[in-house]
């Protein structure tokens, strides 16, 4: 058969005009965002946002304040990670805030030092007990342990109830509060080993969110669990049909991402020196719009570690943005929202051009 | 006896009150090439679903290969041989060709549970082999699913099917999307496959094509089978009145009356 220029062979195709990586946007975003805070910045505050302004400190950046940017959203990145791989497969994980309260609670139960000042430390959860100064590797295996529970049961409810992910994960939020709460009695749990500590110290965050983000970038995109993860986002019943088993993917990826908030539990509570009930609110949202800003279509099927990543860092730049021009945390808040909103309106638009292309 | 591939008993689905399926006795011998017809939603689709455990029937046996089998899902009738074109193509709009052909049996380098590497040269390598083999075109194999045609779908299904080893092939309307060229490629496949003595589930509403391409003509009314017959007893007219209800085997008549 000649070919001809007919039917499903006929079109030219130039291969080196390839489709644009959609992180490219978010990157151009995320340069977009500094000049405009560096602009704002030489206008209102006759100062730089970016570069080094003090004459007594060497280098050309800023660089204590883009420590802080990266530091502030490393721990809620951690979580992102996870929250992004659960949003490709057309999920979501709204429990993420409360099960690292619940987790650094109990996590941090068991990496209390005995003695507090050379005097002994009485209040310790387990004080009677004798569990205090245990080896660290005890207060990981314990937080880790519990994210992976929480995420395993969120898991198997969407598995194998077929309830929507956003109930059982609404539902694994409130209990994990609850959870939080009561393991104290509303006490906080504080004083740390020194190793335990040593976690959350310094830029230690940061290197443990470049290590995660590093593994689930590299695992979604050449391995099968990857593929999988995807397709299932793509289209369950085409994943189905194809023999995936989408069920037993799906527990898989809500454990992936209970795990790594539990990873994130113990980064926070080593950080912040102690574990109370409430911490970790609102952080499921902070993820899913790190995710969101990234170029995760809340639809499943599209997104990457890379763009999660590259939106943690415009949430940082903003956050920190605002701090540097003093504007008021209420407005923070509430500039918040809307970039949530903007970004999600901003992914069905995307969509509807793809739709309109095709 | 022996050579029967795929037989079913009794193949009964209801989706709550609607018999989408009743009672669908069935057989396909080695080296057929059997069509199944009927008006829409006669229940062709819903058969096929129930042979690859897309779904689970209410009721009935099936045996292939000379077994009684029970398929968990559509893996275990994958991996036992069975290969479909879905009427939905069961395609995921955001992979690509290669991805899209070997989604749910990846060629992997390094094992590893779940997280076994992923082979993309060999994949994409087999996938313009598998291509070239069914003499289906695709401009650009890295091309999302989400930015083709119709009919390039469908061409990236029925390659799917064709590129792998299977002891029995099902396409549910596999040439509904293409033109003209792309059809008489369908066919040619489904030629090929019958020459090789792999046995050939087609249905489709083309008598053309089913008069030219099949032995045996299988029409559902209704959820019922209705009629069996050869291609050579039989013509386009006979077939379109057992299509209708205007007629029905004498076999099939204490069953289709219900
Ligand atoms: N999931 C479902 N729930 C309820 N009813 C269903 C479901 N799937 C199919 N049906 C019904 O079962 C009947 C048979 O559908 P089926 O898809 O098998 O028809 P078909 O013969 O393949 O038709 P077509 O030629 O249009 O593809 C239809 O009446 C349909 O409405
Ligand atoms: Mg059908």
């Amino acid at each position: 058969m000649a070919d001809t220029a007919h039917g499903i062979g006929g079109l030219s195709f130039d291969s080196k005009k390839r489709d644009l990586p959609p992180e490219l946007g978010v990157g151009i975003a995320l340069v977009l965002i500094i000049v405009v805070f560096e602009a704002l910045g030489w206008l209102f505050m006759n100062d730089s946002f970016l570069f080094n302004t003090r004459e007594n400190i060497d280098g050309i950046f800023n660089v204590a304040r883009i420590k802080i940017i990266i530091l502030q959203v490393a721990i809620i990145g951690i979580i992102a990670i996870g929250v992004t791989q659960v949003i490709i497969t057309g999920g979501i994980d709204l429990s993420s805030g409360s099960v690292v309260a619940a987790t650094a609670m109990i996590a941090m139960s068991f990496a209390q030092a005995g003695q507090i000042y050379g005097n002994p430390n009485d209040r310790a959860v387990f004080f009677e007990l004798g569990w205090v100064d245990l080896p660290i590797i005890v207060p990981l295996i314990v937080g880790l342990g519990c994210g992976l529970v929480a995420g395993a049961i969120n898991g198997l409810l969407i598995a194998y109830t077929k309830i929507p992910p956003f109930i059982a994960t609404l539902g694994m939020m409130v209990t994990a509060r609850g959870v939080a709460k009561w393991w104290t009695k509303g006490q906080p749990v504080s004083f740390p080993t020194d190793s335990y500590a040593a976690i959350g110290s310094g830029m230690t965050p940061v290197f443990i969110f470049a290590a995660v983000a590093i593994l689930f970038g590299l695992a979604l995109k050449y391995t099968v669990y990857g593929k999988h993860t995807y397709a299932i986002g793509s289209s369950e019943a085409a994943a189905r049909m194809s023999g995936i088993k989408v069920d037993r993917h799906k527990v898989l990826v809500y454990t992936i991402a209970g795990l790594l908030a539990g990873l994130a539990a113990i980064v926070l509570s080593s950080k912040n020196l102690t574990a109370q009930a409430g911490m970790g609110m609102m952080y499921e949202l902070d993820a899913i719009a790190m995710a969101v800003i990234g170029g995760v279509s809340l639809t499943g099927g599209r997104g990457s570690i890379l763009g999660t990543v590259l939106g943690a860092l415009i949430f940082g730049v903003i956050i920190s943005g605002f701090t540097f021009l003093k504007l008021d945390a209420y407005y923070q808040e509430m500039v918040k929202g809307a970039i949530i909103v903007g970004a999600v309106v901003l992914d069905q638009w995307r969509q509807r051009r793809a739709a309109m292309k095709s | 006896m022996s050579d029967i591939v795929l037989k079913t008993e009794g193949l009964t689905k209801h989706y709550g009150g609607v018999h989408a399926l009743e009672g669908a006795n069935f057989e396909i011998r080695r080296g057929e090439c059997v069509a199944i017809m009927g008006d829409n939603g006669a229940g062709k689709s819903t058969f096929v679903r129930q042979i690859t455990a897309v779904e689970q029937r209410t009721s009935g046996r099936i045996w292939f290969n000379g077994g009684h089998v029970e398929f968990a899902d559509p893996l275990e009738a994958r991996e036992a041989g069975i290969e479909t074109v879905f009427q939905t193509l069961a395609l995921a709009d955001h992979l690509n060709v290669p991805d899209n052909l070997f989604l749910g049996r990846e060629l992997v380098k390094f094992r590893l549970g779940p997280f076994s590497i992923l082979d993309y040269k060999a994949m994409r390598k087999a996938t313009i082999e598998g291509l070239e083999k069914t003499g289906v075109k695709i401009p650009n194999i890295s091309n999302t699913i989400q930015n083709m045609s119709g009919g390039q779908r469908q061409c990236v299904a029925i390659a799917r099917t064709a590129t792998f080893k299977s002891k029995l092939i099902i396409m549910d309307e596999p040439t509904a999307a293409l033109g003209v060229q792309e059809t008489a490629q369908v066919e040619n496949i489904v030629r090929t496959l019958k020459g090789q003595g792999e046995p050939v589930i087609l249905i489709s509403h083309n008598m053309r094509q089913v008069m030219d391409l099949c032995d045996r003509i299988v029409v559902f009314r209704r959820g019922r089978i209705v009629a069996n017959l050869r291609k050579d007893e039989t013509d386009g007219q006979d077939v379109v009145a057992y299509i209708t209800g205007a007629k029905t085997q004498a076999e099939y008549e204490d069953v289709a009356a219900a």
